[in-house]
């Protein structure tokens, strides 16, 4: 701990040492009374003269309510009435307490700091056939820069040259390296744990994803937290309070004949002792300080402490569903075939007679059959492309049809009807019909691992709100086992289809949209917590959502209501414990039970443990979710 | 407009929101937030009257916590 301390506060810890070895050897000396009151001025003016001198120049300014002003009454009013061993020992303890605070405070943002350490320092530009060190906002767009295995990639760009396994951890949370090679697309932040690579640059280092998430990470503690406006407000009026009681206490109970002043003076000086709301003041933005921070090390950016309490209290989940609860991709996900032969022999004719065509449909055919066999398409012969029908192509001499059903059966092919979600191919080879080919977007692996999670954290309605077709959302829905969903909406009625939601009768808890900001900025801020997923690309998406999950795993959801959860759950313990000491501590006091000693010890004791509490939230994790679905590599 | 100030030598979180609160009450201040945490001084402020505010909100500052140092950028 030492080490990690600034200059001021190992000069204060000197200083307490000093104090408290002068206090324990003065305490043991045979003086008595006044003689004995003046020595332990000494180790009293040693350990707090700063605060005394803090308090005179408070009331000056006219503060009288000052925590300082109120600890100096406290301490000087000990040691006036003759007990001056309590004096020294609170002025002693508040200032550990203060030096605890603030290796606590300094440590927290360290850590923090850490956890958000991905701010790149340098560049290896390639100009003029030379490799020169810059700092990256002094690249520019189109330049290329030279990433050396073990570096940090200083900025956005498209790799040029070489192949390498980036560890993209601290953009995203996701702990399997990537591998990247030329043509692909890296960020800045991502750290090169192989191989060298040629980086073109393609955006500044001010609109660099590293940037963004840095700054909206660093402006997430300005939206405060309910919980936090209640301390502030609560801080306001609970000093004067305490002051309050301190003054009936002190006088009210002689003046009805209940004993002498000395007595009850000296018991009003513990309400004194305990007046500063410290524990509450810091321990509060400091667990959500913390929340935050663990959760941006999770890959989730939540951009305020506001939105932590209405992410807890999620009830109603809706989701959009290309490119959240699926891939975004297209891919044969079925067909008509139960034998692998047969299977080979479909895929291969659709392939081959797709192989030219630059549909998304022939990728994904390509990509099957290379799958399942390892082999690439034939070149097909004589290609004629119907419109809004399909292709017709000689493929190693025989006449393959493959499109939709109105293209075979116009051909004099018979084909059944289907009911399955996607699209359809129907193939034909010679005039004989050989099946059918689905391709379909795919489902991701965690959605359904993500919905259930969710619904098991007490989310009541979960629903998807698509403008896809209503084959397509019901099978899809019930893949991921949603409760709900709405097909065929325009973008403008996903807004309307939310409101119905919004404005539900038994609505209690909070409402909460996960899209990946693709056209449904409007609802991403209509929600009361607006999530984009994969926000890593979308700009837009990070500005409209209020909470970003930089990686495209639905599973990361239940982590964040999760992780926010627990943070609340960590800062309402801080709140009631705090609270609750405090005041046994005024009952004992008036009682004549507690004494200065212990009321001191109490009340910096209350504020260590709620601030060794808030620390508990940098480590929060997601909890049991780390699942295999969760370390799938993302594309 | 809008600027953020880091603030050395922050150090209580009390002082924080007494300055903040402070800061809060100059005329032409938008909204102000003084976080603890972060060390910083959030300050929206009347575009015109800008650096008066800021020259106003530093004093004020400094009335909190002398040994407080508002780093002018």
């Amino acid at each position: 701990m030492m080490k990690n301390m600034t200059m001021r506060q190992k000069r204060t810890l000197l200083r307490i040492g000093i104090a408290a070895v002068l206090f324990a050897v003065i305490f043991f000396l045979p003086f008595e009374g006044i003689r004995k009151t003046l020595l332990l001025l000494i180790p009293f003016l040693v350990v707090g003269w700063d605060v005394l001198y803090d308090a005179v120049r408070g009331v000056l300014h006219g503060e009288l309510l000052d925590e300082k002003f109120l600890m100096t009454i406290a301490s000087v009013g000990a040691i006036a009435i003759g007990e001056a061993e309590e004096g020294v020992f609170v002025m002693l303890f508040y200032q550990i307490g203060e030096l605890f605070q603030s290796v606590a405070v300094t440590r927290s943002r360290r850590s923090v700091a850490a956890l958000m350490d991905i701010r790149p320092d340098i560049a290896h530009v390639e100009r003029e056939n030379e490799t020169l060190d810059f700092d990256p906002s002094e690249v520019s767009v189109g330049e290329t820069v030279v990433v050396r295995p073990g570096e940090r990639i200083p900025l956005d760009g498209e790799v040029i040259s070489g192949e390498a396994l980036v560890d993209t951890s601290s953009l995203t949370g996701e702990s399997v390296p990537r591998t990247v090679c030329a043509g692909d697309s890296v960020k800045g932040g991502f750290v090169d744990t192989s191989g060298l690579l040629r980086v073109r640059v393609t955006a500044p280092f001010e609109e660099s994803t590293v940037s963004k998430i840095l700054d909206l990470v660093e402006n997430a503690v300005e939206k405060k937290a309910k919980a936090e406006h209640f301390i502030t407000r609560f801080a306001r009026i609970y000093t004067p309070a305490v002051v309050a009681a301190a003054v009936v206490c002190a006088f009210l109970p002689p003046l009805l004949g209940l004993g002498s002043f000395s007595l009850w003076i000296r018991r009003a000086l513990i309400f004194l002792v305990i007046s500063c709301p410290c524990a509450l003041v810091i321990s509060v933005p400091l667990g959500f300080f913390g929340g935050i921070g663990g959760a941006s090390a999770n890959g989730i950016l939540i951009k305020g402490a506001n939105f932590m309490e209405v992410l807890a209290n999620a009830e109603t989940v809706l989701f959009d569903k290309t490119g959240t609860l699926t891939k975004g991709t297209f891919r044969v996900t079925k067909t008509s075939c139960t034998s692998e032969i047969d299977k080979i022999r479909l895929l291969r004719a659709a392939a081959s007679a797709e192989a030219q065509s630059l549909h998304p449909i022939a990728k994904s055919l390509t990509e099957a059959l290379n799958e399942l066999t390892g082999e690439s398409p034939v070149k097909p012969n004589a290609v004629k492309e119907i419109s809004g029908k399909g292709i017709s192509a000689d493929v190693n001499g025989k006449a393959v049809l493959c499109g939709n059903r109105k293209l075979l059966s116009e051909n004099g092919i018979s084909v059944p009807e289907v009911g399955e979600a996607g699209t359809l191919v129907y193939v034909a080879e010679d005039g004989y019909y050989l099946g059918w080919v689905l391709i379909s977007d795919e489902i991701r692996e965690d959605a359904a691992n993500a919905v259930n999670t969710l619904r098991s954290l007490g989310v009541k309605k979960t629903v998807m709100l698509t403008g896809d077709n209503e084959k397509t959302a019901k099978s899809v829905a019930e893949a991921v086992g949603l409760d709900a969903y709405r097909a065929s909406l325009l973008p403008e009625e996903k807004v309307t289809a939310m409101e119905e939601y919004l404005n539900g009768p038994e609505r209690k808890g909070s409402l909460l949209y996960v899209g990946d900001g693709i056209n449904d900025a409007p609802v991403l801020m209509r929600a009361d917590v607006g999530i984009a997923m994969g926000g890593l690309g979308s700009d837009a998406a990070i500005e409209a959502a209020d909470v970003v999950i930089m990686t495209d795993q639905p599973g990361k959801l239940p982590a964040a209501v999760s992780i926010c959860r627990r943070t609340l759950r960590i800062v309402r313990e801080n709140i009631v414990f705090a609270l609750a000491v405090k005041i046994l501590i005024m009952i004992l006091g008036v009682l004549g039970i507690a004494g200065m000693w212990l009321a001191a010890f109490a009340d910096v004791g209350v504020a260590v443990i709620a601030i060794l509490n808030s620390m508990r939230t940098l480590a929060l994790r997601g909890g049991r979710l780390r699942s295999a679905a969760d370390v799938n590599v993302p594309r | 407009m809008k600027k953020v100030f880091r603030l050395e030598d922050l150090d209580c979180a009390n002082c924080a929101a007494k300055m903040e609160r402070a800061v809060a009450g100059i005329k032409g201040v938008n909204s102000v937030t003084v976080s603890f945490l972060t060390q910083k001084m959030t300050l929206d402020a009347d575009d015109e009257r800008f650096d008066d505010i800021v020259k106003e909100a530093v004093k004020l500052i400094h009335k909190v916590e002398p040994d407080c140092t508002v780093i002018l950028k």
